[in-house]
Protein backbone atom coordinates (compact mmCIF):
# COMPACT_ATOMS: atom_id res chain seq x y z
CA UNK A 1 0.00 0.00 0.00
CA UNK A 2 2.74 2.40 1.03
CA UNK A 3 4.85 1.59 -2.01
CA UNK A 4 1.90 2.16 -4.32
CA UNK A 5 1.28 5.54 -2.71
CA UNK A 6 4.91 6.54 -3.13
CA UNK A 7 4.82 5.51 -6.79
CA UNK A 8 1.66 7.51 -7.29
CA UNK A 9 3.29 10.57 -5.76
CA UNK A 10 6.37 10.14 -7.91
CA UNK A 11 4.23 9.78 -11.02
CA UNK A 12 2.44 13.01 -10.11
CA UNK A 13 5.73 14.82 -9.67
CA UNK A 14 6.98 13.58 -13.03
CA UNK A 15 3.81 14.83 -14.68
CA UNK A 16 4.25 18.20 -13.04
CA UNK A 17 7.90 18.41 -13.99
CA UNK A 18 6.93 17.60 -17.55
CA UNK A 19 4.24 20.27 -17.48
CA UNK A 20 6.48 23.00 -16.21
CA UNK A 21 9.24 22.29 -18.72
CA UNK A 22 6.63 22.30 -21.47
CA UNK A 23 5.37 25.62 -20.21
CA UNK A 24 8.86 27.05 -20.26
CA UNK A 25 9.36 25.92 -23.83
CA UNK A 26 6.08 27.47 -24.94
CA UNK A 27 6.91 30.60 -22.98
CA UNK A 28 10.29 30.85 -24.69
CA UNK A 29 8.70 30.27 -28.07
CA UNK A 30 6.05 32.90 -27.37
CA UNK A 31 8.40 35.39 -25.77
CA UNK A 32 8.50 37.49 -28.91
CA UNK A 33 4.81 38.31 -28.42
CA UNK A 34 5.35 39.64 -24.88
CA UNK A 35 6.59 43.19 -24.41
CA UNK A 36 10.03 43.07 -22.78
CA UNK A 37 9.89 44.72 -19.36
CA UNK A 38 6.17 44.02 -18.91
CA UNK A 39 4.70 42.07 -16.00
CA UNK A 40 3.78 39.32 -18.46
CA UNK A 41 7.44 39.22 -19.54
CA UNK A 42 8.51 38.85 -15.92
CA UNK A 43 6.06 36.04 -15.22
CA UNK A 44 6.67 34.09 -18.42
CA UNK A 45 10.36 34.53 -19.08
CA UNK A 46 11.80 35.07 -15.61
CA UNK A 47 9.45 33.14 -13.30
CA UNK A 48 7.59 34.92 -10.50
CA UNK A 49 7.75 32.26 -7.78
CA UNK A 50 10.09 30.07 -5.79
CA UNK A 51 9.17 26.96 -3.80
CA UNK A 52 10.09 25.68 -0.35
CA UNK A 53 10.37 22.37 1.45
CA UNK A 54 7.87 21.45 4.17
CA UNK A 55 8.07 23.83 7.15
CA UNK A 56 11.26 25.36 5.71
CA UNK A 57 12.09 28.87 4.55
CA UNK A 58 15.61 28.47 3.12
CA UNK A 59 15.96 29.23 -0.60
CA UNK A 60 16.59 26.01 -2.53
CA UNK A 61 18.96 25.72 -5.52
CA UNK A 62 16.07 25.94 -8.03
CA UNK A 63 14.81 29.01 -6.16
CA UNK A 64 18.25 30.67 -6.32
CA UNK A 65 18.25 30.36 -10.08
CA UNK A 66 14.80 31.93 -10.31
CA UNK A 67 15.71 34.75 -7.91
CA UNK A 68 18.96 35.42 -9.81
CA UNK A 69 16.92 35.88 -12.99
CA UNK A 70 14.45 38.08 -11.06
CA UNK A 71 17.26 40.27 -9.73
CA UNK A 72 18.78 40.76 -13.18
CA UNK A 73 15.41 41.66 -14.65
CA UNK A 74 14.47 44.00 -11.79
CA UNK A 75 17.80 45.82 -12.08
CA UNK A 76 17.03 46.40 -15.75
CA UNK A 77 13.44 47.53 -15.21
CA UNK A 78 13.60 49.79 -12.18
CA UNK A 79 10.12 51.35 -12.43
CA UNK A 80 8.39 48.52 -10.51
CA UNK A 81 7.74 48.35 -6.80
CA UNK A 82 7.98 44.80 -5.52
CA UNK A 83 5.80 42.87 -3.07
CA UNK A 84 6.84 39.34 -2.18
CA UNK A 85 3.87 37.27 -1.00
CA UNK A 86 4.71 34.26 1.18
CA UNK A 87 2.40 31.26 1.22
CA UNK A 88 2.15 27.84 2.89
CA UNK A 89 0.52 24.51 2.25
CA UNK A 90 -2.55 23.57 4.31
CA UNK A 91 -0.64 21.13 6.57
CA UNK A 92 -0.02 23.66 9.34
CA UNK A 93 -2.14 25.73 11.69
CA UNK A 94 -3.49 29.05 10.50
CA UNK A 95 -1.54 31.39 12.79
CA UNK A 96 1.77 29.52 12.54
CA UNK A 97 1.43 29.51 8.75
CA UNK A 98 0.98 33.29 8.72
CA UNK A 99 4.35 33.54 10.45
CA UNK A 100 5.93 30.90 8.18
CA UNK A 101 4.68 32.69 5.05
CA UNK A 102 6.23 35.90 6.37
CA UNK A 103 9.50 34.10 6.94
CA UNK A 104 9.48 32.72 3.36
CA UNK A 105 8.67 36.11 1.84
CA UNK A 106 11.46 37.64 3.90
CA UNK A 107 13.95 34.94 2.81
CA UNK A 108 13.20 35.73 -0.85
CA UNK A 109 13.48 39.45 -0.13
CA UNK A 110 16.85 39.07 1.59
CA UNK A 111 18.11 37.06 -1.39
CA UNK A 112 17.08 39.78 -3.86
CA UNK A 113 18.59 42.46 -1.64
CA UNK A 114 21.85 40.50 -1.56
CA UNK A 115 21.78 40.52 -5.37
CA UNK A 116 21.63 44.30 -5.32
CA UNK A 117 17.91 45.15 -5.24
CA UNK A 118 17.38 48.09 -2.82
CA UNK A 119 15.54 46.89 0.31
CA UNK A 120 13.16 49.87 0.20
CA UNK A 121 11.91 48.66 -3.20
CA UNK A 122 10.70 45.38 -1.72
CA UNK A 123 7.88 44.84 0.76
CA UNK A 124 6.56 41.53 2.02
CA UNK A 125 3.15 40.15 2.88
CA UNK A 126 2.12 36.74 4.18
CA UNK A 127 -1.04 34.89 3.20
CA UNK A 128 -0.29 31.82 5.30
CA UNK A 129 -2.53 29.04 3.97
CA UNK A 130 -5.39 31.42 3.10
CA UNK A 131 -4.74 31.67 -0.68
CA UNK A 132 -3.87 28.22 -2.08
CA UNK A 133 -2.71 27.99 -5.72
CA UNK A 134 -3.46 25.38 -6.86
CA UNK A 135 -6.36 24.22 -4.67
CA UNK A 136 -5.62 20.62 -3.76
CA UNK A 137 -4.90 18.18 -0.96
CA UNK A 138 -2.07 16.04 -2.32
CA UNK A 139 1.73 16.27 -2.17
CA UNK A 140 1.93 17.88 -5.61
CA UNK A 141 -0.48 20.68 -4.67
CA UNK A 142 1.21 21.24 -1.32
CA UNK A 143 4.65 21.52 -3.01
CA UNK A 144 3.30 24.25 -5.33
CA UNK A 145 1.66 26.05 -2.39
CA UNK A 146 4.86 26.40 -0.33
CA UNK A 147 5.86 29.45 -2.31
CA UNK A 148 7.02 33.05 -2.38
CA UNK A 149 5.59 35.02 -5.29
CA UNK A 150 7.26 38.20 -6.52
CA UNK A 151 4.49 40.62 -7.49
CA UNK A 152 5.16 43.86 -9.34
CA UNK A 153 3.28 47.14 -9.07
CA UNK B 1 -22.95 48.37 10.46
CA UNK B 2 -25.73 48.46 13.03
CA UNK B 3 -26.30 45.30 14.94
CA UNK B 4 -29.13 44.49 17.27
CA UNK B 5 -28.32 45.68 20.75
CA UNK B 6 -27.68 42.99 23.23
CA UNK B 7 -30.60 43.34 25.56
CA UNK B 8 -30.50 42.47 29.18
CA UNK B 9 -32.36 39.89 31.14
CA UNK B 10 -34.23 41.91 33.70
CA UNK B 11 -34.20 39.62 36.61
CA UNK B 12 -34.43 36.09 37.92
CA UNK B 13 -35.97 34.84 41.12
CA UNK B 14 -36.02 31.43 42.69
CA UNK B 15 -39.41 29.76 42.93
CA UNK B 16 -40.03 28.24 46.33
CA UNK B 17 -39.70 24.50 46.30
CA UNK B 18 -42.95 22.67 47.03
CA UNK B 19 -41.46 20.00 49.24
CA UNK B 20 -38.56 19.97 51.65
CA UNK B 21 -35.29 19.23 49.92
CA UNK B 22 -34.53 15.53 49.84
CA UNK B 23 -31.10 14.37 48.66
CA UNK B 24 -31.79 13.25 45.10
CA UNK B 25 -30.98 9.70 44.08
CA UNK B 26 -28.75 8.90 41.14
CA UNK B 27 -31.19 9.19 38.28
CA UNK B 28 -31.56 12.97 38.10
CA UNK B 29 -27.91 13.64 38.88
CA UNK B 30 -24.74 12.90 36.98
CA UNK B 31 -21.46 12.26 38.72
CA UNK B 32 -19.15 13.97 36.23
CA UNK B 33 -16.08 12.41 37.84
CA UNK B 34 -17.15 8.91 36.76
CA UNK B 35 -15.65 7.68 33.49
CA UNK B 36 -18.98 6.61 32.02
CA UNK B 37 -22.61 7.36 32.69
CA UNK B 38 -25.93 7.04 30.92
CA UNK B 39 -27.56 10.21 29.55
CA UNK B 40 -30.29 11.41 31.91
CA UNK B 41 -33.76 10.82 30.39
CA UNK B 42 -35.66 14.07 30.70
CA UNK B 43 -39.14 15.15 29.55
CA UNK B 44 -39.57 18.81 28.61
CA UNK B 45 -43.21 19.81 28.30
CA UNK B 46 -44.18 22.68 26.00
CA UNK B 47 -44.38 25.79 28.22
CA UNK B 48 -47.96 26.97 28.74
CA UNK B 49 -49.52 30.41 28.43
CA UNK B 50 -48.19 31.67 25.09
CA UNK B 51 -47.35 30.39 21.61
CA UNK B 52 -43.65 31.01 22.27
CA UNK B 53 -43.84 28.40 25.04
CA UNK B 54 -43.44 25.54 22.56
CA UNK B 55 -40.45 27.29 20.96
CA UNK B 56 -38.82 27.78 24.37
CA UNK B 57 -39.29 24.09 25.17
CA UNK B 58 -37.71 23.15 21.82
CA UNK B 59 -34.61 25.25 22.48
CA UNK B 60 -34.24 23.67 25.96
CA UNK B 61 -34.63 20.13 24.51
CA UNK B 62 -32.07 20.86 21.81
CA UNK B 63 -29.49 22.32 24.24
CA UNK B 64 -29.74 19.43 26.69
CA UNK B 65 -29.79 16.70 24.03
CA UNK B 66 -26.75 18.22 22.25
CA UNK B 67 -24.69 18.16 25.45
CA UNK B 68 -24.69 14.37 25.28
CA UNK B 69 -25.51 14.24 29.01
CA UNK B 70 -29.28 14.20 28.54
CA UNK B 71 -31.74 12.22 26.45
CA UNK B 72 -34.77 14.32 25.58
CA UNK B 73 -37.86 12.06 25.60
CA UNK B 74 -39.99 12.76 22.50
CA UNK B 75 -43.12 14.73 23.52
CA UNK B 76 -45.29 12.35 21.46
CA UNK B 77 -44.71 9.64 24.04
CA UNK B 78 -45.84 11.72 27.04
CA UNK B 79 -48.78 10.06 28.86
CA UNK B 80 -49.88 13.03 31.00
CA UNK B 81 -50.99 15.62 28.43
CA UNK B 82 -52.42 18.32 30.72
CA UNK B 83 -49.55 19.26 33.03
CA UNK B 84 -50.26 22.21 35.31
CA UNK B 85 -47.15 24.38 35.35
CA UNK B 86 -47.44 25.21 39.05
CA UNK B 87 -48.58 21.86 40.50
CA UNK B 88 -46.63 18.61 40.81
CA UNK B 89 -46.94 16.32 37.77
CA UNK B 90 -48.42 12.81 38.04
CA UNK B 91 -45.14 11.10 38.86
CA UNK B 92 -46.20 7.52 37.96
CA UNK B 93 -47.15 8.66 34.42
CA UNK B 94 -43.62 10.01 33.94
CA UNK B 95 -41.91 7.05 35.59
CA UNK B 96 -43.78 4.85 33.12
CA UNK B 97 -42.06 6.49 30.13
CA UNK B 98 -38.69 6.30 31.87
CA UNK B 99 -38.23 9.99 32.65
CA UNK B 100 -35.89 10.91 35.53
CA UNK B 101 -36.95 14.55 35.37
CA UNK B 102 -39.83 16.61 34.03
CA UNK B 103 -39.53 20.27 33.06
CA UNK B 104 -42.68 22.38 32.99
CA UNK B 105 -43.05 26.11 32.46
CA UNK B 106 -45.41 29.02 32.10
CA UNK B 107 -45.10 32.14 29.94
CA UNK B 108 -46.88 35.31 31.10
CA UNK B 109 -46.95 39.01 30.31
CA UNK B 110 -45.41 41.60 32.59
CA UNK B 111 -45.89 45.14 31.27
CA UNK B 112 -44.46 44.67 27.76
CA UNK B 113 -42.02 42.03 28.93
CA UNK B 114 -42.46 38.30 29.07
CA UNK B 115 -42.19 36.44 32.36
CA UNK B 116 -41.18 32.81 32.21
CA UNK B 117 -41.43 30.44 35.19
CA UNK B 118 -40.05 26.95 35.01
CA UNK B 119 -39.78 24.00 37.37
CA UNK B 120 -37.69 20.86 37.18
CA UNK B 121 -39.38 17.93 38.93
CA UNK B 122 -37.40 14.95 40.14
CA UNK B 123 -39.57 12.04 39.03
CA UNK B 124 -37.54 9.46 40.93
CA UNK B 125 -37.78 11.17 44.30
CA UNK B 126 -41.07 12.93 43.61
CA UNK B 127 -40.16 16.52 44.46
CA UNK B 128 -39.18 19.82 42.90
CA UNK B 129 -35.48 19.93 42.06
CA UNK B 130 -35.25 23.46 40.66
CA UNK B 131 -37.48 26.41 39.89
CA UNK B 132 -36.73 29.87 38.60
CA UNK B 133 -38.55 32.86 37.17
CA UNK B 134 -37.18 35.29 34.57
CA UNK B 135 -38.47 38.47 33.00
CA UNK B 136 -37.20 39.88 29.73
CA UNK B 137 -38.09 41.58 26.48
CA UNK B 138 -40.13 39.25 24.23
CA UNK B 139 -37.38 39.27 21.57
CA UNK B 140 -35.08 37.65 24.13
CA UNK B 141 -37.05 34.42 24.43
CA UNK B 142 -34.21 32.30 23.04
CA UNK B 143 -31.83 33.63 25.69
CA UNK B 144 -34.40 32.81 28.38
CA UNK B 145 -34.59 29.26 27.03
CA UNK B 146 -30.78 28.92 27.13
CA UNK B 147 -30.69 30.28 30.69
CA UNK B 148 -33.30 27.70 31.72
CA UNK B 149 -31.28 24.93 30.02
CA UNK B 150 -28.19 26.15 31.91
CA UNK B 151 -30.11 25.99 35.21
CA UNK B 152 -31.22 22.40 34.50
CA UNK B 153 -27.69 21.41 33.44
CA UNK B 154 -26.28 22.87 36.65
CA UNK B 155 -28.87 21.19 38.87
CA UNK B 156 -28.23 17.77 37.32
CA UNK B 157 -24.45 17.87 36.77
CA UNK B 158 -23.36 20.21 39.55
CA UNK B 159 -21.41 22.25 37.00
CA UNK B 160 -22.09 25.57 35.31
CA UNK B 161 -23.88 25.40 31.98
CA UNK B 162 -22.68 26.87 28.69
CA UNK B 163 -25.84 27.29 26.62
CA UNK B 164 -26.31 31.07 27.07
CA UNK B 165 -23.19 31.79 25.02
CA UNK B 166 -22.13 32.79 21.53
CA UNK B 167 -19.62 31.53 19.00
CA UNK B 168 -17.54 33.85 16.82
CA UNK B 169 -16.19 32.15 13.72
CA UNK B 170 -14.90 32.66 10.19
CA UNK B 171 -17.68 32.25 7.61
CA UNK B 172 -16.13 30.96 4.39
CA UNK B 173 -17.59 31.06 0.88
CA UNK B 174 -16.49 31.15 -2.73
CA UNK B 175 -13.85 29.24 -4.72
CA UNK B 176 -10.79 27.81 -2.96
CA UNK B 177 -8.26 30.15 -4.55
CA UNK B 178 -10.28 33.32 -3.81
CA UNK B 179 -12.13 32.37 -0.65
CA UNK B 180 -14.25 35.05 1.07
CA UNK B 181 -13.59 34.92 4.83
CA UNK B 182 -15.80 37.02 7.08
CA UNK B 183 -16.06 37.18 10.84
CA UNK B 184 -19.52 36.10 12.03
CA UNK B 185 -21.17 35.61 15.41
CA UNK B 186 -24.00 33.23 16.27
CA UNK B 187 -25.67 31.82 19.35
CA UNK B 188 -24.09 28.61 20.60
CA UNK B 189 -26.94 26.57 19.03
CA UNK B 190 -26.49 28.21 15.61
CA UNK B 191 -29.34 30.72 15.87
CA UNK B 192 -29.04 34.46 15.16
CA UNK B 193 -25.97 34.17 12.95
CA UNK B 194 -24.78 37.51 11.60
CA UNK B 195 -21.72 38.91 9.88
CA UNK B 196 -19.37 41.28 11.69
CA UNK B 197 -17.07 42.10 8.74
CA UNK B 198 -18.12 42.85 5.15
CA UNK B 199 -15.96 40.30 3.31
CA UNK B 200 -14.08 42.77 1.11
CA UNK B 201 -10.84 41.53 2.65
CA UNK B 202 -9.91 38.30 4.46
CA UNK B 203 -10.68 38.47 8.21
CA UNK B 204 -9.72 35.56 10.46
CA UNK B 205 -8.95 34.48 14.05
CA UNK B 206 -11.77 36.22 15.99
CA UNK B 207 -11.59 36.25 19.84
CA UNK B 208 -14.13 37.62 22.35
CA UNK B 209 -13.50 40.10 25.10
CA UNK B 210 -14.73 38.80 28.49
CA UNK B 211 -17.81 41.05 28.32
CA UNK B 212 -18.58 39.96 24.70
CA UNK B 213 -18.85 43.63 23.74
CA UNK B 214 -15.73 43.54 21.64
CA UNK B 215 -13.87 41.14 19.44
CA UNK B 216 -10.30 41.21 18.19
CA UNK B 217 -9.35 39.63 14.88
CA UNK B 218 -6.83 39.92 12.06
CA UNK B 219 -7.82 41.40 8.71
CA UNK B 220 -6.07 42.19 5.45
CA UNK B 221 -6.13 45.70 4.01
CA UNK B 222 -7.42 46.53 0.55
CA UNK B 223 -3.92 47.53 -0.56
CA UNK B 224 -0.82 45.34 -0.17
CA UNK B 225 0.02 46.57 3.32
CA UNK B 226 0.46 43.82 5.93
CA UNK B 227 -2.61 42.37 7.65
CA UNK B 228 -3.15 43.71 11.16
CA UNK B 229 -5.12 43.18 14.34
CA UNK B 230 -8.38 45.10 14.76
CA UNK B 231 -10.58 45.72 17.78
CA UNK B 232 -14.27 45.94 16.95
CA UNK B 233 -17.34 46.79 19.00
CA UNK B 234 -19.89 44.06 18.29
CA UNK B 235 -22.96 46.27 18.86
CA UNK B 236 -21.93 49.49 17.10
CA UNK B 237 -19.70 47.88 14.47
CA UNK B 238 -17.05 50.56 15.15
CA UNK B 239 -13.59 49.15 14.56
CA UNK B 240 -10.09 50.42 15.19
CA UNK B 241 -6.59 49.31 14.38
CA UNK B 242 -4.87 47.89 17.43
CA UNK B 243 -1.46 49.46 16.92
CA UNK B 244 0.02 50.49 13.57
CA UNK B 245 3.19 48.47 13.18
CA UNK B 246 5.35 48.24 10.05
CA UNK B 247 5.01 44.43 10.01
CA UNK B 248 2.12 42.01 10.24
CA UNK B 249 0.31 41.72 13.59
CA UNK B 250 -1.73 38.56 14.16
CA UNK B 251 -2.97 35.86 16.55
CA UNK B 252 -4.62 38.25 19.06
CA UNK B 253 -6.28 37.18 22.31
CA UNK B 254 -7.74 39.08 25.29
CA UNK B 255 -6.48 38.70 28.83
CA UNK B 256 -9.12 37.20 31.18
CA UNK B 257 -9.86 40.67 32.65
CA UNK B 258 -10.10 42.23 29.18
CA UNK B 259 -7.56 44.98 29.85
CA UNK B 260 -4.85 43.56 27.60
CA UNK B 261 -4.48 41.88 24.24
CA UNK B 262 -1.59 39.53 23.57
CA UNK B 263 -0.57 38.97 19.93
CA UNK B 264 2.31 38.30 17.54
CA UNK B 265 4.09 40.95 15.50
CA UNK B 266 6.43 40.11 12.62
CA UNK B 267 9.58 41.98 11.72
CA UNK B 268 12.12 40.81 9.11
CA UNK B 269 10.62 37.34 9.10
CA UNK B 270 10.80 36.99 12.88
CA UNK B 271 7.54 36.69 14.85
CA UNK B 272 7.51 37.58 18.54
CA UNK B 273 4.81 37.93 21.19
CA UNK B 274 3.75 41.32 22.50
CA UNK B 275 1.22 42.48 25.05
CA UNK B 276 -0.82 45.63 24.47
CA UNK B 277 -2.75 47.60 27.04
CA UNK B 278 -6.19 48.06 25.45
CA UNK B 279 -6.90 51.53 26.90
CA UNK B 280 -3.50 53.18 26.82
CA UNK B 281 -2.16 51.17 23.85
CA UNK B 282 1.21 50.75 25.56
CA UNK B 283 3.12 47.90 23.92
CA UNK B 284 5.37 45.48 25.74
CA UNK B 285 7.54 42.87 24.11
CA UNK B 286 7.32 39.44 25.77
CA UNK B 287 9.56 37.23 23.58
CA UNK B 288 12.62 37.95 21.46
CA UNK B 289 13.97 35.00 19.48
CA UNK B 290 14.63 34.45 15.76
CA UNK B 291 11.93 31.76 15.97
CA UNK B 292 8.21 31.86 15.24
CA UNK B 293 6.49 32.61 18.56
CA UNK B 294 2.73 32.75 18.12
CA UNK B 295 -0.79 31.62 19.15
CA UNK B 296 -0.43 33.06 22.69
CA UNK B 297 -3.16 32.45 25.29
CA UNK B 298 -3.37 33.59 28.92
CA UNK B 299 -3.96 31.19 31.78
CA UNK B 300 -7.38 31.50 33.42
CA UNK B 301 -5.88 33.61 36.24
CA UNK B 302 -3.95 35.81 33.80
CA UNK B 303 -0.61 35.02 35.44
CA UNK B 304 0.89 32.92 32.64
CA UNK B 305 0.86 32.69 28.86
CA UNK B 306 1.04 29.50 26.81
CA UNK B 307 2.17 29.78 23.18
CA UNK B 308 3.74 27.77 20.38
CA UNK B 309 7.28 28.27 19.14
CA UNK B 310 9.68 26.52 16.77
CA UNK B 311 12.71 27.79 18.72
CA UNK B 312 13.75 24.21 19.50
CA UNK B 313 13.58 23.14 15.85
CA UNK B 314 9.93 22.11 15.65
CA UNK B 315 6.67 23.71 16.70
CA UNK B 316 6.08 22.99 20.42
CA UNK B 317 4.18 24.45 23.36
CA UNK B 318 5.85 26.74 25.90
CA UNK B 319 4.61 28.49 29.04
CA UNK B 320 5.99 31.79 30.32
CA UNK B 321 4.95 34.30 32.95
CA UNK B 322 2.45 36.89 31.71
CA UNK B 323 5.05 39.66 31.87
CA UNK B 324 7.50 37.56 29.84
CA UNK B 325 10.34 35.38 31.06
CA UNK B 326 10.57 31.97 32.69
CA UNK B 327 9.86 30.25 29.37
CA UNK B 328 9.69 26.46 29.55
CA UNK B 329 8.66 23.82 27.07
CA UNK B 330 5.69 21.65 28.12
CA UNK B 331 5.01 19.44 25.04
CA UNK B 332 7.27 16.45 24.49
CA UNK B 333 5.21 13.95 22.49
CA UNK B 334 5.71 12.93 18.90
CA UNK B 335 4.79 15.52 16.26
CA UNK B 336 4.20 19.28 16.24
CA UNK B 337 1.99 21.08 18.75
CA UNK B 338 0.05 24.27 18.03
CA UNK B 339 -2.77 26.66 19.06
CA UNK B 340 -2.69 26.07 22.83
CA UNK B 341 -5.74 27.33 24.74
CA UNK B 342 -5.92 27.37 28.50
CA UNK B 343 -9.15 26.03 30.03
CA UNK B 344 -11.32 28.61 31.85
CA UNK B 345 -10.96 26.30 34.88
CA UNK B 346 -7.18 26.26 34.59
CA UNK B 347 -6.88 22.48 34.69
CA UNK B 348 -6.18 21.68 31.02
CA UNK B 349 -4.52 23.17 27.96
CA UNK B 350 -6.13 22.14 24.66
CA UNK B 351 -4.05 22.09 21.48
CA UNK B 352 -3.81 21.07 17.84
CA UNK B 353 -1.31 18.29 17.16
CA UNK B 354 0.21 17.55 13.76
CA UNK B 355 1.68 14.11 13.16
CA UNK B 356 2.84 12.49 9.92
CA UNK B 357 -0.45 12.19 8.11
CA UNK B 358 -3.08 13.64 10.40
CA UNK B 359 -4.18 16.42 12.71
CA UNK B 360 -5.60 15.93 16.19
CA UNK B 361 -7.23 17.91 18.99
CA UNK B 362 -5.97 17.03 22.46
CA UNK B 363 -5.58 18.22 26.01
CA UNK B 364 -2.68 18.18 28.47
CA UNK B 365 -2.23 19.54 31.97
CA UNK B 366 -0.47 22.88 32.36
CA UNK B 367 2.72 21.03 33.34
CA UNK B 368 2.53 19.00 30.11
CA UNK B 369 1.40 15.77 31.78
CA UNK B 370 -1.69 13.69 31.14
CA UNK B 371 -1.81 14.22 27.36
CA UNK B 372 -4.97 12.81 25.82
CA UNK B 373 -6.25 13.06 22.25
CA UNK B 374 -9.96 13.79 21.77
CA UNK B 375 -10.48 14.02 18.00
CA UNK B 376 -8.47 13.48 14.84
CA UNK B 377 -8.83 13.78 11.08
CA UNK B 378 -7.31 14.98 7.83
CA UNK B 379 -7.37 18.52 9.21
CA UNK B 380 -8.78 19.41 12.62
CA UNK B 381 -7.64 22.66 14.18
CA UNK B 382 -8.23 25.49 16.57
CA UNK B 383 -9.81 24.25 19.82
CA UNK B 384 -11.76 26.73 21.95
CA UNK B 385 -13.31 26.14 25.38
CA UNK B 386 -16.91 26.52 26.44
CA UNK B 387 -16.94 28.64 29.62
CA UNK B 388 -17.46 25.62 31.91
CA UNK B 389 -14.24 23.96 30.67
CA UNK B 390 -16.02 20.67 29.90
CA UNK B 391 -16.77 21.13 26.20
CA UNK B 392 -14.55 22.22 23.32
CA UNK B 393 -15.30 23.44 19.83
CA UNK B 394 -12.89 23.16 16.87
CA UNK B 395 -13.06 22.93 13.08
CA UNK B 396 -12.74 20.09 10.59
CA UNK B 397 -11.69 20.56 7.00
CA UNK B 398 -12.15 17.84 4.37
CA UNK B 399 -9.53 17.35 1.64
CA UNK B 400 -9.92 19.43 -1.50
CA UNK B 401 -10.37 17.56 -4.74
CA UNK B 402 -10.50 18.51 -8.42
CA UNK B 403 -9.72 22.14 -7.55
CA UNK B 404 -12.66 22.43 -5.18
CA UNK B 405 -12.17 23.27 -1.50
CA UNK B 406 -13.18 20.58 0.94
CA UNK B 407 -16.01 21.52 3.29
CA UNK B 408 -15.10 23.22 6.58
CA UNK B 409 -17.34 22.68 9.59
CA UNK B 410 -17.49 23.51 13.31
CA UNK B 411 -17.71 20.70 15.85
CA UNK B 412 -18.08 20.37 19.59
CA UNK B 413 -16.79 17.56 21.75
CA UNK B 414 -16.86 16.69 25.44
CA UNK B 415 -13.54 16.82 27.29
CA UNK B 416 -13.79 13.04 27.67
CA UNK B 417 -13.70 12.74 23.85
CA UNK B 418 -17.36 11.70 23.69
CA UNK B 419 -20.41 13.31 22.09
CA UNK B 420 -18.75 14.92 19.08
CA UNK B 421 -21.36 16.70 16.99
CA UNK B 422 -21.29 19.12 14.11
CA UNK B 423 -22.47 22.62 15.04
CA UNK B 424 -24.93 24.15 12.58
CA UNK B 425 -23.60 27.13 10.59
CA UNK B 426 -25.11 28.92 7.58
CA UNK B 427 -22.23 27.77 5.33
CA UNK B 428 -18.61 26.69 5.59
CA UNK B 429 -17.10 27.83 8.89
CA UNK B 430 -13.70 27.71 10.60
CA UNK B 431 -11.82 29.12 13.58
CA UNK B 432 -14.50 29.08 16.31
CA UNK B 433 -14.13 31.20 19.46
CA UNK B 434 -16.52 30.31 22.27
CA UNK B 435 -17.67 33.26 24.37
CA UNK B 436 -17.96 33.38 28.14
CA UNK B 437 -21.52 33.18 29.54
CA UNK B 438 -23.42 36.27 28.38
CA UNK B 439 -23.64 38.74 31.29
CA UNK B 440 -27.27 38.74 32.57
Amino acid sequence: MRTIKAFAAMAMMLVIAACSSNQQETAAAASTTVTPGSIADFRQNVGDRVFFDTDMSNIREDGRQTLNRQAEWLKKYTNYQITIAGHCDERGTREYNLALGERRANAAKQYLVAQGIPAQRVQTISYGKERPDPVGSDEAAWARNRRAVTELQ
Amino acid sequence: MMLPRRSTILGGAALAAGAAAVPARAQLTIDMTRPTFEPVPIAIVDFAGDRVGADIANVVRNDLQNSGLFRSIPPGSFIQKDVNASAPPQFPAWRQIGAAGVVVGQVGQAGGNIKVDFRLWDVVVGNQAAGLSFTSQPANWRRLAHIIADAIYKRVTGEEGYFDTRIAFVAESGPGNARVKRIAIMDQDGANSRFITDGRTIAITPRFSPTLQEIVYMAYAEDRSPPRVYLQNVDSGRRELLGNFPGMSFAPRFSPDGTKVVMSISENGQSDIYEMDVRGRALRRLTNTPAIDTSPCYSNDGAQIVFNSDRGGSQQLYVMSAGGGGERRISFGEGRYATPVWSPRGDWIAFTKITAGAFGIGVMRADGGGERMLASGFLVEGPTWAPNGRVLAFFRQQPSSAGRSGSVTLHQIDITGRFERQMPTPGDASDPAWSPLIPQ
